[in-house]
């Protein structure tokens, strides 16, 4: 139909000639194109939330703090996530951790969810992988604050 | 039954008045729906679905939405004006539906100018659009008001030669008689060809419908003439429309494709398929029935292919619009009115 240009290249465009001026047969062109897409049925949306889209291999949704094989928390307060977020809105707090390996952990991790712009710079900066963005997206509350994630929230997605 | 409407005129007038005002009152909010739904499909979406059985009750939904949001009215309206104009879309159009036969002879009265009343009534319209944006203090609605009122006056000339070339052909304003005519020397779509082409642009411009919904314009305008309106008061206007839309698809059908008749072959399969034999001579209740049916389909038919358009092209300019109504569609319609008149005198000697 009209998705051809390329066939006639010697037709200047703006010229319409009287065929075109009549308008008539360019609007019967174009409403044959839209019944095709009445008869052709095929939907590009979804019946959220019924029917969920898939989400894309790395898809940048709510933070989850990982945990080591032992159970206790990877992170280790060194801040660079903190440094790195664009969006200034992670805060920690850091306390001596009790284990050997390690001297720091965060004794308050808040995430603002609602100043957060998912762009991934966290997990990325993180140097002990403890930080990583999970699929989940659609999780709604009633206030503010309950947008603000703390460690335990974290540790739990 | 028919004896009794015959014999009780005034009880009669009144049922009737009152179901042809409820029908196309209950049609809006199905062609509400309707609207949303084929729009969703022609742009790949799957439109509202979710109130009701197939989102059925969304226009319910929407009328208990409109009927509580505030009723706000902006400094400096001209208030009686203001509140007088969305009334002023809606009655006209209303009132030119009152004289379409929706079936065989039926329709709420029958005046002696038949359609030219329709036609009067329904100019007056113009009126309640401008009047909305002149009374809105708001230079957006003032803008559209004025277009709709330079549109409609415009178009009206076309409207109303294009209507002249089918009442020609009858020779009468009686549209019932009108039918009857077709009925007997086919449908004017095919002995009016030009005539109904014009016909049905015009009634596009008339109703403000895209293509030519320049009083609108939302992408320009804001909302044009109902900018400033909210709550029952906007869905006045959009009541308007609405029933403007039925009407003239009423008249296009009674005009042109034959009002409440069906072509005999159509008439056969009705025969074949319900065992009912239809004929168009005399008034019976099955026959009412069924003249209904095919009046109703048709103007079913031709309400979804405003739809359709609606949702197809793009807006005119606005001195694109201008041109196409005085210079090209008046023009045609003067000549192809010169042309039908002569044949019609020639063929009479
Ligand atoms: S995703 Fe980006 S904005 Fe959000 S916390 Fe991480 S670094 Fe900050
Ligand atoms: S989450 Fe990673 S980057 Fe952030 S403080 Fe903990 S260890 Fe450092």
């Amino acid at each position: 139909m009209g998705h051809d240009a390329h066939a006639e290249p010697e037709k200047k465009p703006g010229k319409l000639g009287l065929l075109g001026k009549a308008y008539l047969p360019a609007i019967a062109q174009g409403l044959l194109h839209t019944l095709g897409h009445i008869v052709k049925w095929d939907h590009n949306t979804l019946n959220y939330p019924d029917e969920k889209r898939a989400p894309f291999p790395g898809y940048r949704g709510e933070h989850r703090l990982t945990r080591d094989e032992q159970g206790r928390e990877k992170c280790v307060a060194c801040f660079m996530c903190s440094t790195v977020c664009p969006a200034h809105c992670i805060e920690i707090v850091a306390e001596e951790a009790p284990w050997p390996d390690r001297e720091k952990r965060p004794k308050i991790f808040n995430i603002d969810m609602m100043r957060c712009i998912y762009c991934g710079m966290c997990e990325w900066a993180c140097p002990c992988e403890a930080i990583e963005l999970t699929e989940v997206f659609n999780i709604p509350v009633r206030t503010r604050a309950e947008k603000i994630y703390d460690k335990e929230r974290l540790l739990s997605n | 039954m028919m004896e009794w409407f015959a014999e009780n005129p005034v009880l009669s007038g009144i049922i009737k008045a009152v179901v042809l005002f409820a029908v196309p009152m209950q049609i809006v909010p199905g062609l509400i729906y309707f609207e949303r739904r084929i729009c969703a499909w022609i742009q790949d979406r799957k439109g509202p679905n979710r109130v009701g059985p197939i989102g059925a009750l969304q226009p319910l939904a929407d009328v208990v939405k409109l009927l509580m949001k505030e009723d706000i009215a902006p400094k400096g309206v001209d208030r009686a004006i203001y509140v007088l104009a969305p009334a002023l879309v809606f009655i006209p159009s209303m009132l030119a539906f009152a004289i379409v036969p929706v079936g065989m002879d039926l329709q709420v009265f029958n005046p002696n100018s038949g359609v030219i009343f329709a036609i009067t009534i329904g100019s007056f319209a113009v009126y309640g659009l401008s009047f909305g944006g002149w009374a809105s203090n708001n230079k957006y609605s003032l803008l559209g008001g004025l277009r709709s009122s330079a549109q409609m006056i415009s178009y009206e000339a076309a409207l109303f030669l294009a209507l002249m070339s089918a009442l020609m052909m009858a020779g009468t304003v009686d549209l019932n008689v009108v039918v009857r005519d077709q009925i007997a020397h086919g449908w004017n779509i095919w002995r009016q060809p030009v005539g109904a082409v014009l016909f049905l642009v015009a009634s596009f411009a008339e109703t403000n419908r895209l293509p030519f919904d320049l009083a609108e314009c939302e992408s320009e305008l804001i909302g044009g003439y109902h900018t400033e309106y909210t709550s029952m008061k906007f869905a006045m206007f959009f009541l308007g429309e609405y029933i403007a839309m039925i009407t003239m698809s009423a008249l296009m059908v009674t005009l042109f494709l034959g009002g409440w008749s069906m072509p005999t072959f159509l008439l056969t399969i009705v025969h074949d398929w319900f065992g009912v034999a239809i004929s168009f001579d005399q008034v019976t209740l099955g026959t009412m029935f069924w003249s209904i049916v095919f009046f109703s389909a048709k103007t079913s038919a031709l309400l979804f292919l405003f739809i359709w358009v609606r949702w197809t092209l793009p807006r005119f300019r606005y001195d694109q619009l201008m041109r196409l109504g005085w210079k090209v569609m008046i023009p045609v319609a003067l000549a192809n009115l010169a042309i039908t008149a002569t044949v019609i005198v020639l063929m009479e000697d």
